[in-house]
């Protein structure tokens, strides 16, 4: 589904990412772990077509066809959804709102019919009960004043709404008490499915004690330096990420 | 036999009434000839008469104002005409083929039906039959509650006390150069009566009024909300209009005597000039009210249109608890200018105003707030609340905020807040992850942005004027 090939990217006059692999097949999925400023937020970024993140070499093949050539929306609307790590507020628009217009954009994109409003509001309801939001979020504007654990949880339900093929989440266990970790990793785990990919970008392990991974990927200065099943993990956790440092210098 | 005598005299009237616009000229130029022309051709008394001849000797002493932040080449007072009669409809394009493709793509995207499109765009329509139905029963369920809805130069012959009593009594003749220019020169507009203790049984609307398409460039309202009464007035449309008058200078005057409620809605969507900045309406209007004791005046308004705008709708908040109220969403994009803002003049005691306005401004244009707070001594435990709002999109166009806050009376209490914002990169970009498109985008946030305004105004107005937006700020994303 996902093909990466020596992927360099850079942020403004920056080189970040340097020359990364990664492929993740339907039914998969994959943590990317390491260091602060190994490129973990880029990746994401460059995937989702995020402006000011420019592509300087290699190739991603989404779905059999060249993801990089997409606007960003039209990324969007071929399923690639990015949870942000740090959502923005969008002040005087409504969470409903901007849910309908998403799912009307992306179902319209699949040559869906548009929802009914009726419709449409019962389902972004059920979602809310399973994110363990309250349903006056809905009402209220996009992000405004959520705290961290709330604006994660909106990240999911808009996810669960959208039904995206390729998820990546974006330290999404950044800034979550145990109890709001839980909730999300249950989210995802409701989405893990055998034509889903999902990439979970995340510096701590801890994450990985509820969405457990096929695969673990470490990330360190621009290139996945080594992969492993779920037990790469637990090793960093023990010996942190100075050990690949040492090993990849 | 007084059949024959109808018809003979309905043809005689309407032969007469051809004969006089193709034959009537006024070269441009203004001068007490033609003003007292003017006023001849509308058969207006003599009070009337005099009472623009003052305004006229006014404005001769007057200077155009200068203090506004807007720039533009100042208009030759004598190379306009000041009489344009009605043009022929053979003037005009006979079909929608013949109007500009670009005004017809916006018609459409505003949903505006086939027939409507032809009346705005000045296509020779027969809109008779159509008026004259909607404009009677219109008229007879006014009538029936007694409330005056007609045109200004039918009310001085009408209901003249009603005119000599009101009129300049909120803008007097001499107020300011475009105010004096018009009082000397205005051509119609509407003027409204609402009866004691009524509750006008619909929103009045400009729409509906007949003779409606040729009020000219000079209108002059008068809205008179006698006590205990009621009245939501809404004056203009979403649909951008076609109008060969460059310089717009209107008026409008509100009375709400004790206890009465106004409310006056605005859309003003006037042709705001190409991409370049060229064409495009000047619009200095004068909108004043005066509010007696208990009573309140709301303004709301949405200015998408003009080349410039200069407007700032205000109440004078003269009776004891007395309310007055400014929503405004002010949109700028391409060269457009806007000056625009409220003064709330408090003179009465616990006298309360309340001023929400955002501007927005896109491409190159510039975008002021200029508003005044002024509390009286007499204003005893008088309050204010100012809300100001600006939002930029792009990195060319200019936001200024000019407030203006006086107070002579030690227990009054004024509060202003103000914010600068942009529609960021990020918001952006949350939204075309979602699969939004850049500019659906931007018309929902802008649309967020807006909405204590859009609260404001009668429902269906509100939908309209979100597509207004959505529509204005077209390309406004790079």
């Amino acid at each position: 589904m996902l093909n990466i090939n020596d992927l360099h990217a850079r942020v403004e006059d920056t080189a970040i990412l340097h020359g990364l692999n990664l492929e993740v097949k339907p039914g998969e999925v994959h943590a990317i772990m390491g260091p602060n400023g190994a490129g973990k937020s880029t990746l994401g970024n460059v995937l989702a077509g995020r402006p000011g993140y420019e592509v300087t070499g290699g190739t991603v093949t989404y779905k059999g066809s060249d993801l990089l050539e997409l606007e960003a929306e039209d990324r969007a609307r071929a399923g690639v959804f990015l949870a942000f790590q740090y959502p923005v507020e969008i002040p005087g628009v409504s969470n409903m709102e901007f849910l309908k217009a998403s799912v009307d954009a992306i179902r319209t994109a699949r040559g869906e019919e548009a929802m009914s409003s009726m419709d449409f509001i019962k389902l972004a309801r059920e979602k809310c009960k399973a994110v363990d939001l309250p349903q006056d979020f809905l009402k209220r504007g996009v992000n405004e004043g959520f705290s961290g654990g709330e604006k994660k949880r909106n990240e999911l339900l808009q996810m669960m709404l959208l039904e995206p093929s390729l998820c990546i989440l974006d330290e999404t266990d950044s800034g979550l008490d145990i109890d709001a970790l839980q909730v999300v990793a249950r989210g995802v785990n409701a989405l893990r499915s055998p034509d889903r990919g999902i990439i979970v970008v995340t510096h701590y392990q801890r994450l990985l004690d509820y969405i457990v991974p096929d695969y673990v990927h470490v990330l360190a200065k621009g290139r996945i330096v080594k992969s492993g099943g779920r037990e790469l993990a637990l090793e960093l956790e023990k010996h942190g990420y100075s050990w690949i440092d040492e090993e990849v210098a | 036999m007084s059949e024959n005598i109808d018809q003979y005299l309905k043809s005689e009237y309407s032969a007469g009434w051809i004969t006089d616009i193709e034959s009537l000229t006024i070269p441009p130029g203004l001068n007490e000839d033609v003003i007292r022309l003017i006023s001849a051709k509308k058969q207006e008394p003599e009070w009337m008469l005099e009472w623009r001849l003052k305004a006229y000797r006014a404005w001769l002493e007057m200077k155009e104002p200068e203090w506004a932040h807007v720039v533009y080449p100042k208009p030759d007072f004598q190379a306009l005409s000041y009489y344009s009669s009605p043009k022929s409809m053979e003037d005009g394009p006979q079909s929608l083929d013949e109007v500009d493709p670009e005004l017809l793509r916006t018609y459409e995207k505003l949903g505006i039906p086939v027939h409507e499109q032809e009346v705005l765009a000045g296509v020779a329509v027969d809109m008779v039959f159509d008026s004259v139905s909607v404009g009677t029963t219109f008229r007879q369920k006014l009538k029936d509650a007694g409330v005056i809805f007609c045109p200004i130069s039918e009310a001085v012959h009408e209901y003249p006390e009603l005119v000599k009593k009101y009129l300049g009594s909120v803008v007097p003749q001499k107020d300011n150069f475009y105010a004096a220019l018009n009082s000397a020169v205005f051509s119609d507009g509407s003027f409204v009566y609402i009866p004691k203790g009524v509750r006008c049984p619909m929103e009045l609307s400009t729409y509906f009024r007949i003779n409606e398409a040729k009020t000219g460039q000079f209108e002059r309202t008068l809205i008179i909300a006698d006590e205990g009464s009621q009245v939501s007035y809404l004056e203009g449309c979403t649909a951008p209009m076609r109008d060969e008058n460059q310089l717009h200078a209107a008026v409008v005057e509100l009375v709400a005597l004790d206890d009465a409620d106004i409310k006056y809605s605005t859309v003003q969507n006037w042709y705001p000039g190409d991409a370049e900045g060229k064409g495009g309406i000047y619009n200095f209007v004068t909108k004043r009210g005066i509010a007696h004791t208990r009573s309140k005046i709301s303004w709301t308004q949405v200015e998408t249109g003009s080349a410039v705008t200069w407007k700032y709708p205000s109440c004078i908040l003269k009776g004891d608890d007395s309310i007055g109220e400014f929503y405004s969403v002010a949109l700028t994009s391409n060269h457009q200018q806007a000056d625009t803002g409220t003064k709330m003049i408090h003179l009465g005691k616990n006298t309360r105003s309340t001023i929400i306005a955002k501007g927005i401004s896109a491409k190159q244009s510039s975008n002021s707030y200029r508003g005044l707070v002024k509390m009286n001594p007499g204003a005893e435990g008088a309050r204010n609340y100012t809300q100001c709002d600006s939002l930029l999109i792009g990195d060319k166009c200019g936001a200024h905020t000019f407030p203006y806050i006086e107070s002579k009376n030690p227990t009054a209490v004024i509060e202003h807040e103000a914010t600068t914002s942009k529609v960021s990169d990020d918001q952006l970009f949350l939204c075309q992850q979602r699969g939004i498109d850049a500019e659906k985008a931007v018309s929902m946030i802008v649309n967020g942005f807006c909405k204590d305004v859009f609260r404001e105004l009668p429902m269906e107005f509100a939908v309209e004027a979100g597509k207004l937006l959505e529509v204005s700020l077209e390309g406004a994303v790079g």
